[in-house]
């Protein structure tokens, strides 16, 4: 049980360091309302279109929040070493990748709960489907994202120019869930329509696959990416 | 045939049975293929199209096993070796994503359709870049071997996911490419074509790696002296 | 690192010293258990180190140039996190112990990018021997430091020392640290080149031994 007491201490520390400037969180929710306002002005918001795009255009602004966060995961445990201070404790490495992936997936989560009522705000959006479901879609496509993104996060780290190398290794992995998650939150906000219910479950069921492959073969492969 | 860091082994008999293979792929497509009633010539540009397009994706799957192999032994030579199928299969694809438009544009007159197998291929080719740019990213060759050995296993594996969620998000009828049943004869030449590129993708992963190999061989030498200085 | 056989025995304190490059921290990284060597072994305590290591982390303690420490944080909540990490027991009152040991305990709650170089690497000793290490791997540790710091470094190895705790400690400052040392072994171009003992590395002509074993090819 000292693994997931350290898992705790872990994420309780990447907060904690996050709390003391808050710069991520801001960034990255001022990004997400940046994206807002372009979609804005790129698509006449008349409803037609809207609907069409919506779900996209969420998803968008999700990706490329999602990213800066990523991008200042492993870069500041890069400031005074602290990456081989964490590998040098008594600690599996793979307990190092779940903490990561829980704090970026709590940071990207609150960014969601503020900017995603704005998006529905500011265009003007009225939300058909059950609540309780458009939030698990999107956490199961969130998921999706930091799995992959914070393993690959990592891994870009070692390299140089990794803020530039992150988006373009991640953006084609997670093809699949940003496809699957903006099926799935299209359907959802049209309501369910009943011959559309199949598709959805089938879309759910492919992000859930998603996500187990991924998850596994991350830890599976932290190691290496760890290795000094 | 004796291998050496220039010719590895059975080069000779590779580059020869390449040769033979495209000669006969061409003797195959413009000769022994018969005409297709619609498109005539410009379909021709299918074989090379397949042929490349399922070489590409063997290229990945080589990349795949000696990333493997590479993390299991440490030995670089398998990082050579997935470095130069990478290569060439970048290449693979790229001529996959150039005929394609060609072929889409005469038959359906569309520069590109997000027909699944051909958007994958673009994404394959998007992973293929990544993978580049990884290594291009660490200096150190031990650490570049790895973490390109990783991304390889983590790129490959994601290939078969991408393609069911592009067909499934793609589900409105979309144009079938080879649905109906090919004619014989189109068949043996689209066969001796894959034949062909397999091949061709042999040869040149060998030369990719004969020179890799030579690159690294001056690299030492250098490092030598500069130690003794 | 080319074959290097090296054996310490327990409570010993060893310096390597070497010129950069020589593979010291190479050395460290596989003593400390963060690389494993690409051929050969490490036995700790007669076990041959395999694949679980977590109890083998949990005895050694690693002081380098780079700090380890969180900038935003206080001290407090570095030693906290750190102390939760290697299961600490009597968490709080060990934080305060090598608190006062480094002299750091009035600032306990200041964030680490206030303090000054010799503070944070003072507050990286106190990180350091946190968890009471049976076995202590320092990679050029003076560096940067003011007097005082200097001092305190001093301080805590005596100290450690009198606990009979291993230490390795790895320099190419011949003015620090190297009278409290047992045994001096010189690394080179990845090789153990040489093994002195005290007293003749205390003398006057080591300096002469050491820019030979390091100089020549």
């Amino acid at each position: 049980m000292g693994y997931w007491r350290k898992l705790g201490a872990l994420v309780e520390k990447d907060l904690a360091v996050e709390f003391k400037t808050k710069e991520m969180l801001s960034s990255m929710f001022i990004f997400s309302f940046l994206v807002i306002v372009i979609f804005a002005f790129a698509f006449t918001p008349s409803r037609a279109t809207t609907s069409e795009v919506f779900p996209g255009i969420l998803w968008i602004g999700i990706t490329f929040a999602g990213v800066l966060g990523l991008n200042r995961s492993f870069a500041g445990e890069k400031d005074n070493d602290c990456l081989l201070g964490l590998m040098l404790t008594p600690v599996d490495r793979t307990v190092i990748y779940l903490a990561k992936a829980a704090s970026n997936f709590l940071f990207l989560v609150a960014v969601q709960a503020v900017s995603l009522p704005l998006f529905f705000i500011l265009f003007d959006y009225r939300l058909a489907g059950p609540l309780w479901l458009l939030l698990a879609v999107i956490l199961l496509g969130t998921v999706g994202f930091i799995v992959t993104g914070t393993f690959l996060a990592a891994l870009a780290a070692n390299t140089r120019a990794s803020e530039i190398l992150l988006p373009l290794i991640l953006f084609p992995v997670i093809m699949p869930v940003v496809i699957g998650a903006v099926k799935c939150t299209a359907i959802v906000l049209a309501g369910v329509p009943p011959e559309l219910k199949g598709e959805l479950v089938r879309w759910v069921k492919l992000l859930g696959i998603y996500n187990i492959i991924f998850l596994t073969v991350s830890l599976m492969l932290f190691d290496y990416v760890l290795e000094v | 045939m004796k291998g050496s860091a220039y010719n590895l082994r059975g080069h000779n008999f590779i580059a020869w049975t390449t040769g033979f293979l495209m000669l006969a792929s061409l003797y195959a497509i413009f000769l022994y293929a018969p005409l297709e009633r619609h498109m005539l010539e410009v379909q021709k540009i299918f074989y090379i199209h397949v042929g490349a397009a399922w070489n590409a994706f063997f290229a990945f799957f080589i990349v795949f096993i000696a990333s493997i192999i590479y993390l299991k032994t440490r030995n670089l030579k398998y990082d050579v070796l997935a470095a130069a199928s990478a290569e060439v299969g970048l290449l693979f694809t790229t001529i996959v994503l150039l005929t394609g438009p060609i072929w889409a544009r005469h038959s359906w007159n569309a520069w590109w359709t997000w027909e699944p197998r051909l958007t994958t291929t673009l994404i394959l080719w998007f992973i293929y870049f990544a993978y580049f740019l990884v290594r291009s990213g660490v200096a150190e060759k031990a650490r570049r071997a790895v973490l390109s050995a990783v991304f390889g296993i983590i790129g490959f594996l994601d290939v078969p996911i991408i393609y069911i969620s592009v067909r499934w998000w793609g589900s409105h009828p979309t144009i079938d490419t080879t649905g109906g049943g090919l004619h014989p004869m189109m068949l043996h030449a689209l066969i001796v074509t894959v034949l062909a590129f397999a091949f061709l993708y042999g040869y040149l992963c060998q030369k990719a790696m004969a020179l890799e190999n030579t690159r690294q061989e001056l690299q030492d030498i250098k490092e030598k002296l500069r130690e003794s200085i | 690192m080319k074959d290097i056989d090296l054996e310490i025995m327990d409570g010993c304190f060893l310096a390597v010293l070497g010129p950069n490059g020589a593979g010291k921290t190479t050395l460290i990284k596989v003593l400390s258990l963060l690389t494993k060597p690409t051929s050969g072994s490490l036995e700790i305590n007669g076990e041959e180190v395999g694949e679980d290591q977590l109890s083998f982390r949990r005895q050694i303690g690693v002081l380098s140039h780079q700090t380890f420490l969180y900038n935003h944080l206080s001290a407090y909540e570095n030693l906290s996190f750190y102390g939760k990490m290697y299961e600490v027991p009597r968490l709080k009152e060990r934080i305060f112990e090598v608190m006062e040991e480094v002299g750091l305990q009035f600032v306990l709650g200041d964030p680490v990018r206030t303090f000054s170089r010799g503070m944070q690497q003072r507050l990286a000793i106190a990180r350091a021997i946190l968890h009471s290490p049976a076995a202590l791997f320092l990679d050029e540790p003076y560096t940067g430091l003011d007097q005082h710091a200097m001092e305190i470094l001093n301080q805590v190895l005596v100290g450690l020392q009198n606990q009979h705790r291993t230490v390795i400690l790895v320099t190419h400052n011949f003015d620090q640290g190297l009278n409290l040392c047992d045994q001096a072994v010189i690394m080179a171009r990845g090789q153990l080149v040489y093994r002195a003992k005290r007293e003749e590395f205390l003398g006057r002509d080591f300096k002469q031994t050491y820019l030979r074993c390091v100089g020549g090819s």
